[in-house]
């Protein structure tokens, strides 16, 4: 109640001074936001907020903080809670639109989770594909999200998914490890396995209030195999995270598939569960992660190939992208890339996942293919 | 329990679920927040909206800095000084040495009344400079206002600055629209302020929308500027070379009533009050919001025993020459007044007057290899 009432006051003050006055200066911009909010758009949506009380300006400040960005074309808004996407759909519905390859407000999104649905996926060569990676969020309902979430809320968030994980066993049976009272020892092992996240340097996510009160209630939780781990309240409530040397992508897949059914369960015997709905698939903090959320991706050697001219369109008609080893705003090194699906929205994690088995088999054959100085003109895909 | 969170549309969680974690910290806000005073504050709020959680945040995000004991807290607009008064006072209290929430503080600036301070030895300091900031009545601060309020107080700053006249004719240059140019010969003169990187004042909220509505104005002299919208609506500065600091007061103040007389026709006084003084974002820089200091080089009095014990004793305190948060390089000390706030501006101008010529005749002293322990002050 208390965050409504504030947010009115602030708002009410703020309508004292006209939309044009208020509305931000895009001109050096390049993000989603800003080349969708309009003037008019501006001022039929400045007087309203969640029930929570996230306010336009809330939505946009990363966006209007953070002009562009040199590798990838970013978001530049976020959402609070899950009545953003609701409250404010005349902005969010075209920024969705444009990341999402056309996704209209009445397409619905399809959830599916049976790794048995995934063909091969057993076999990319280790040879090329050092790693192998299944990553989605998970927000839970009835909690506002990263940018706005208090510190009550937050605990409450932690609280909730170390009771839900402690409870995992088997293969996924495992421990949680605190930010806050991480031992030097712990903190290095974590960092050893590429496990440890940090607190947040990107300016993107600093200027939408993701890393206030760090590192309360913000935690890792892997279980013992080092294969399955889990993000709390870092830039969605639950990050969770499937991964292993080599390139067994199915089973890596179908781990992320088990546990993450797993932890759904256990969270709505508790009375909760993740925000969901048919036509964003599951509710993000980031509008580019709504749909599956997922990241399906390898550390893949192709030296001779990402130097080749049509790489990007390869890349392109695969619908996967390429990033740095060091996650979404590195550059990469010693030919070693990084390569995803591209989509989140509008397909299946099936779906999604086996793009990226078959597409990253094929950038392999065209890799060998140019190491042994030969053309790769007829292996040229279609456009998925 | 879990079931009666979802039953809640949005959360209200008691205290202890609330309150931040400062066992690590190392701040005014933490040695002063308790859970019962988080308690009584954290349902009000100022009329433009400003919540404790607000208040606090920075404080929160950043336990403790190597050189400075920081605040730990900022003001979101004149009513958080009195709507959060049981946090502020002792915060006040403790970083303000034991100002009491009764005491009164006094202004003047009156250049004539400061005595001396045309003759520090410029071998020795090599500039003197003169700042403070004002607050505009009416609008929220820093840490919390809306585009349209920070562009108001630049519309407004911008059309007292260009009615100034003779040695303070000059002219605004907005951070947006800034030519490479204009860029380096401000960063040449150093004059330019960047894009706050300090996470004190980022976490603050200080940095948003940047750079809409910033901007430096500086006369054709060179010698007195002024910033807009960086930590403070105003921030005015007097500064030349050498070490004619009474130059450097007389036309800080002079400017600044010249400033005030503009913004006080257009009815937007600045905010003051007899307890406070002038009300700025941080509570560390209410009363004078005065900084006056010297770049002084002292490479042998800063490394003796009692250069600390010194620099007390004579209100002072020494920063690196990059400003608040930065290390000395090469012996030059950054060296101004310590205090804000219970003491005017030429109480605190005349400190570092006098301050400043002892610890260069020290300095000259421990040259020629000779003993200061007689030069030593009292406690003033």
């Amino acid at each position: 109640r208390l965050k409504q009432k504030k947010k009115m006051n602030h708002v009410t003050l703020k309508m004292n001074y006209s939309a044009e006055q208020e509305f931000p200066d895009l001109s050096k911009h390049n993000n989603h936001m800003a080349k969708v909010l309009t003037p008019d758009m501006y001022a039929g949506l400045r007087d309203k907020q969640t029930p929570s009380g996230f306010t336009l300006d809330d939505v946009i400040q990363t966006g209007v903080d953070n002009p562009g960005h040199p590798f990838i074309m970013t978001v530049g808004c976020v959402a609070g809670d899950e009545e953003t996407y609701d409250v404010f759909k005349d902005l969010l519905d075209p920024v969705i639109e444009d990341r999402h390859g056309g996704y209209k407000p009445t397409d619905k999104h399809k959830t599916d989770l049976n790794s048995d649905n995934l063909q091969g996926g057993d076999d990319l060569d280790p040879n090329y594909v050092l790693s192998s990676r299944v990553r989605t969020g998970r927000s839970i309902r009835g909690f506002c999200l990263p940018p706005h979430c208090s510190r009550g809320e937050r605990r409450g968030i932690e609280n909730l998914s170390i009771e839900a994980l402690s409870s995992l066993d088997g293969d996924l049976k495992g421990k949680y490890y605190a930010l806050r009272n991480m031992t030097d020892e712990e903190q290095q092992q974590l960092i050893d396995d590429h496990f440890l996240f940090d607190k947040p340097v990107s300016p993107l996510l600093l200027a939408s209030g993701m890393a206030r009160d760090w590192p309360d209630a913000r935690g890792i939780w892997h279980n013992d195999n080092k294969t399955f781990l889990v993000w709390v309240n870092e830039e969605d409530h639950l990050r969770v995270i499937s991964m292993q040397k080599g390139g067994n992508m199915r089973e890596v897949f179908t781990r992320f598939c088990e546990g993450l059914t797993k932890i759904e369960g256990l969270f709505k015997e508790k009375g909760h569960e993740f925000m969901w709905n048919e036509h964003l698939g599951y509710v993000l903090t980031c509008p580019s992660n709504l749909g599956t959320g997922l990241r399906a991706g390898v550390h893949v050697k192709l030296p001779n190939l990402s130097k080749h001219e049509s790489f990007g369109e390869v890349l392109k008609r695969l619908r996967l992208q390429k990033r740095g080893t060091g996650g979404v705003d590195t550059a990469a090194v010693g030919g070693v890339f990084d390569i995803s699906n591209a989509d989140r929205l509008g397909f299946s994690e099936v779906e999604l996942v086996q793009m990226v088995v078959d597409g990253v088999q094929l950038l392999v054959d065209m890799e060998k293919r140019l190491e042994g100085g030969q053309s790769i003109s007829d292996l040229m895909p279609e456009q998925k | 329990m879990l079931t009666k969170w979802r039953q809640q549309t949005f959360k209200y969680f008691v205290v202890e679920e609330e309150f931040p974690e400062l066992s690590k910290h190392n701040n005014h806000m933490a040695k002063v927040l308790t859970k019962d005073m988080y308690a009584k504050l954290r349902d009000k709020q100022t009329p433009t909206g400003f919540t404790v959680d607000d208040v606090i945040q920075t404080g929160v995000d950043n336990p403790g800095h190597p050189f400075i004991m920081t605040v730990g807290c900022v003001a979101g607009d004149e009513e958080s000084y009195d709507v959060f008064k049981d946090l502020f006072d002792p915060v006040i209290s403790d970083r303000h040495g034991g100002y009491k929430p009764s005491d009164k503080h006094k202004t003047d600036l009156n250049f004539e009344n400061l005595k001396g301070g045309d003759d520090l030895d410029p071998n020795y300091v090599l500039s003197s400079r003169v700042r403070t900031g004002r607050s505009i009545k009416g609008y929220a601060l820093p840490p919390h206002n809306s585009r349209g309020e920070r562009r108001a107080v630049e519309k407004l700053s911008v059309e007292a600055l260009n009615s100034l006249d003779g040695e303070f004719k000059g002219k605004y240059y907005p951070l947006k629209s800034m030519t490479d140019a204009e860029q380096e010969q401000l960063i040449a003169d150093h004059f330019l302020f960047d894009k706050p990187v300090s996470p004190l004042l980022l976490a603050a909220g200080m940095a948003r929308d940047w750079p809409d509505a910033r901007g430096i104005w500086h006369n054709e002299n060179k010698t007195f500027l002024v910033w807009v919208n960086e930590e403070d609506h105003l921030r005015v500065i007097s500064m030349q070379k050498g070490g004619n600091m009474k130059e450097v007061f007389k036309r800080f103040c002079v400017g600044l009533q010249r400033i005030e007389e503009i913004f006080k026709k257009h009815n937007h006084g600045f905010m003051w009050n007899e307890h406070l003084g002038y009300i700025l974002t941080c509570p560390s820089n209410l009363g004078t919001g005065l900084r006056g200091g010297v770049h002084v080089k002292l490479p042998k009095l800063s490394t003796h025993a009692k250069f600390e014990e010194i620099l007390t004793r004579l209100r002072l305190q020494k920063r690196g020459t990059g400003g608040v948060d930065t290390a000395s390089v090469g012996g030059v000390f950054d060296i101004s007044n310590a205090d804000r706030i219970g003491s005017s501006e030429v109480d605190q101008v005349q400190c570092v007057v006098d301050g400043v010529k002892l610890m260069v005749e020290m300095e000259k002293k421990l040259e020629k290899g000779e003993a200061i322990d007689s030069m030593i002050p009292a406690q003033k």
